[in-house]
């Protein structure tokens, strides 16, 4: 086996497999914290996605690393938002049960 | 990068295998204090995988933000809301979890096959600028991407305003039916829940 780098197709399926993850978890989850670790397993994906290209399609202009540094950016503030609501969230209801923030059910 | 193939392979399975059975003891683990630590497992992976990338700047990033700064930020809420609770158990969960985890794998299915059937037009890896990439991100940052690079700026503010006015408690001077001032003691007590379960 002569192989000159590793395949970008392991790349890939590694972050195909760690999106679908992401998205399992936040359908299945009922703690409103699991649901934000998923979306950011999800962003992870992404962001593996995004390098593996900037490495192995554009390795000269390497734009998809200034996205990826973006997307970081974007989820840590993403991060702050999302767990101050759900601060006030439990301050309110007492529970992080997603099954009980219903008042938006029709 | 000038490691031989052979040490880039064995990294590689390693962290991968790092990321997904991390991910999978995220989602699937009871205790959320065990899933937050493995994320920050899987924070790290992926910033080794980066390494493997050519990408010391990224990597040191995802380091800084998603370990240092997002899992902690976890673990705090986590540390703010735990709370031992009966779930009330849901009627239909079965069929959920069918029909969700059937749903992923065919996502995952049809992922894998793009992944492997597409031809990538791969640049070749002469042109490659290797590890001067931290040199080329600071030229994109202030020039082509430099728009952005600044609204990046305003948006952290905003987030870091919204989160302060999200998670304060209401502190007023004076009550507001009767106008008497409040007594400041009172409000770091318990107090009961303003909205009532509807169901």
């Amino acid at each position: 086996m002569s192989l000159e780098s590793i395949p970008i197709q392991a790349f890939l399926i590694v972050s195909s497999a760690l999106f679908c993850i992401g998205i399992w978890g936040l359908l299945n989850s009922r703690n409103a914290v699991r649901v934000l670790m998923s979306i950011e397993l999800m962003l992870n994906a992404v962001n593996i996605n995004l390098m593996t290209f900037s490495s192995y399609v554009d390795n000269n202009l390497i734009q998809g690393q200034v996205f990826t540094i973006f997307v970081i950016t974007v989820a840590a503030a993403e991060a702050a938002v999302g767990l101050a609501i759900l601060l006030s969230l439990y301050r309110n209801r007492v529970t992080v049960d997603m099954e009980s923030f219903n008042l938006l059910k029709w | 990068m000038s490691i031989a193939i052979t040490t880039q392979i064995i990294c590689f399975t390693i962290l991968s295998l790092v990321i997904i059975v991390g991910a999978l003891g995220v989602v699937l683990l009871e205790s959320i204090v065990y899933s937050a630590f493995l994320l920050g497992g899987v924070f790290m992976s992926v910033a080794g995988l980066y390494l493997l990338l050519n990408a010391s700047f990224v990597a040191a990033a995802q380091v800084l933000v998603y370990v240092g700064a997002v899992n902690v930020l976890i673990i705090f809420a986590i540390m703010l809301v735990n709370k031992k609770e009966d779930l009330k158990p849901i009627i239909d969960i079965k069929s959920r979890r069918i029909i969700s985890t059937s749903i992923c794998l065919t996502l995952l299915s049809l992922l894998i096959r793009v992944d492997l059937t597409n031809v990538w037009s791969l640049s070749s890896p002469q042109k490659s600028i290797g590890e001067e990439s931290t040199i080329r991100i600071g030229e994109h940052l202030f020039s082509d991407y430099l728009l952005p690079f600044e609204v990046a700026s305003v948006l952290l503010l905003m987030a870091m305003i919204g989160a302060i006015v999200l998670a304060r408690r209401d502190v007023m001077s004076k009550d507001i039916s009767t106008g008497l001032p409040v007594d400041q003691e009172l409000i770091e007590k318990s107090s009961e829940p303003l909205l009532t379960n509807k169901n």
